[in-house]
């Protein structure tokens, strides 16, 4: 039983890492063949405002070192084979190596990303249940009005009206970054770097709240609205009950899912989040590689983010899977 | 003797909203009367979509918001609305369902029966349940599957456990024998006309008229939504001369083995 549940293990994994590394193949083609047909000059790019210094023979030799003159297959093998040796180039904007910026940027984003997705899944799921439970009536009514408002609201506009007023009117959260400005990086203590944290989670959890909201409440009325529902409500179960008991489990799942699933446009929410704030994390890396044209820092974020996204992805099945058995012998019949 | 259930001229309709704010209603009941004593079993037959099993809802109290409800049920003599039944439901008066769909798909087996058996009372609720399945042959292996994972007699005798776990003085089994084999369906009846003889009262909803004369005391015929007649289960034998409405004689004489004929009109 228990080598069993090993061998699936494993095989299950093999396979999820076999997926992988498809999709980061394609990713890498599809990004590299971006690349070489954009309107980016990397010559250009690399030399930014000494362009008029610099001659013809000079760029040419530029070119011949970085190799631009080969065919475009060959300097994709020849990324390629970096790529796969951990090498992703050097970032232009931050003159360092590409893994080093994504690894010192990961960590501020990574903090304030989780911070953002377990705020909205807690408060998402919460209000979708008490509008779900309360279908028609008053609560459901202000719930939905507010999921509507937050869904159509841009993530940058609430960040600007968030940091209006908590920042500039009231003054209780800083107005931009990651730690306070002019103290020694020694000196900053876990509860500044919260303070600073605070209002780009929040603009970031209330961008993603309203999807599992919508969701949950739509959940809650199917399942509260189902047979075995009303079978328990036959054994006596109250209202109450009947939520904890037979409504949370089967709600939870697909709330779940789509949290997981949500990892994408909580990446793309903080690029404009952390750029509202001066927030020092990969979003604002981003932005930065991007008006920069940075290239290798582009590509590097680009294959990145579709680790991320994957990892998160799979979590969500897996954790799916043991919210709603069906779903696990599904996936344990399709291997 | 008084009758632990007493329905008269349950009516029931749907308000639903089509095509944006146009109202319509839908007559699902229009007039059903039923009555069952201590120690009876009474039958309620009729063809699907005749309201049978929605009467079963109704009495316990178990229809949607946007269902009206008129006439008069009586528990114990005490004439209750919907809210006042529902108070009841669970404690005296149960629903047997049909279907696995009555089981949480996402909650072990196990976990829903100790609920039932929280629900009913008991002092040591998992015992409780452990016990109730063994005793209709279940193991402890059931306790850890999920609903999917049940075939379907096994799903039937799961609901069995939990809906008799309170002891429940009316019982009200909704197709409790379709699709069971038939050695299954006389001992699920003879669990009935049990419970019945033990001063218990069962409504037995089915189609299968039959089987279901075996164990009742009354048939009480419905169709559309409206209660036409009750029958002696003695009346339905040879051509069914014995019986006195149209449609419970054409009833039985569109049985299989009985002239299989459907009559025109009735």
């Amino acid at each position: 039983m228990a080598v069993d549940l090993l061998t699936r293990t494993v095989r299950g994994l093999g396979g999820r890492l076999v997926r992988l590394v498809l999709l980061l193949a394609a990713v890498a083609t599809a990004s590299f063949a971006l690349m070489v047909h954009s309107p980016v000059d990397p010559v250009d790019a690399y030399v930014g405002g000494d362009l008029a210094a610099i001659g013809p023979e000079q760029r040419a030799q530029i070119a011949e070192r970085w190799g631009l003159d080969d065919p475009p297959l060959e300097r994709f093998a020849t990324w390629l084979g970096n790529v796969v040796q951990g090498d992703l180039g050097r970032s232009l904007s931050f003159n360092q190596p590409v893994t080093e910026v994504i690894g010192e940027r990961f960590l501020p984003s990574l903090a304030l990303m989780a911070t953002a997705w377990v705020l909205s899944g807690l408060f998402g799921f919460g209000l979708g249940v008490l509008a779900g439970t309360r279908q028609g009536r008053f609560a459901d009514r202000a719930v939905c009005w507010w999921a509507y408002t937050l869904a159509s609201a841009p993530t940058f506009w609430v960040g600007l009206l968030l940091l209006y007023v908590f920042s500039v009117s009231l003054g209780w959260t800083p107005v931009c970054c990651a730690v306070p400005v002019g103290v020694l990086a020694d000196d900053v203590t876990l509860l500044d770097r919260l303070h600073h944290l605070v209002l780009p989670a929040l603009t970031l959890s209330v961008v993603g709240v309203a999807p599992v909201v919508l969701h949950t409440r739509q959940a809650v009325i199917e399942a509260l609205a189902s047979d075995h529902v009303a079978f328990a409500r036959a054994q006596g179960e109250s209202t109450r009950g009947v939520v904890v008991h037979s409504v949370l489990r089967n709600a939870a799942a697909p709330a779940v899912l789509l949290q997981f699933a949500s990892l994408g446009e909580l990446f793309g929410g903080s690029v404009l989040a952390e750029q509202v704030f001066s927030y020092p994390g990969l979003g604002a890396a981003t932005t930065t590689a991007a008006l920069g044209q940075d290239v290798p820092l582009l590509l590097g974020i680009a294959l990145f983010t579709t680790v991320f996204v994957f990892v998160g992805n799979q979590l969500g099945d897996l954790v799916h899977a043991r919210l709603d058995p069906r779903v696990a012998r599904e996936t344990a019949g399709a291997r | 003797m008084t009758a632990l259930l007493e329905v008269r001229g349950l009516e029931v309709d749907f308000v639903q909203y089509e095509r944006g704010l146009r109202r319509r209603t839908v007559h699902a009941l229009t007039g059903m009367d039923l009555t069952v004593a201590a120690g009876e079993v009474v039958a309620l037959v009729g063809a699907s979509g005749a309201g049978k099993s929605l009467l079963a809802h109704a009495v316990l109290g178990l229809l949607p918001p946007n269902a009206v409800e008129r006439g008069e049920v009586l528990l114990d003599g005490e004439l209750l609305d919907a809210a006042g039944r529902r108070r009841h439901a669970g404690r005296g008066m149960t629903l047997l369902p049909q279907a696995v769909s009555f089981l949480d798909p996402v909650r072990p087996v196990g976990r829903q029966v100790r609920r039932s058996a929280e629900l009913a009372g008991h002092p040591a609720p998992r015992r409780a349940a452990a016990e109730a399945l063994a005793r209709r042959g279940l193991g402890p292996e059931v306790l850890r599957r999920h609903p999917h994972e049940l075939s379907g007699g096994m799903a039937r005798r799961v609901l069995g456990a939990m809906a008799t776990m309170s002891n429940p003085r009316v019982l009200l089994a909704d197709e409790p024998t379709t699709g069971l084999p038939p050695a299954d369906v006389r001992t699920t009846l003879g669990g009935f006309r049990a419970m019945a003889d033990d001063g218990g009262a069962v409504v037995l909803i089915t189609h299968e008229l039959r089987a279901a004369l075996d164990v009742a005391d009354r048939v009480v015929i419905c169709r559309d939504g409206r209660t036409v007649d009750v029958a002696d289960p003695a009346g339905f034998s040879g051509d069914g001369a014995a019986l006195a409405h149209p449609y419970t004689r054409a009833l039985w004489q569109a049985l299989p083995g009985n002239g299989f004929s459907v009559a025109e009109g009735v």
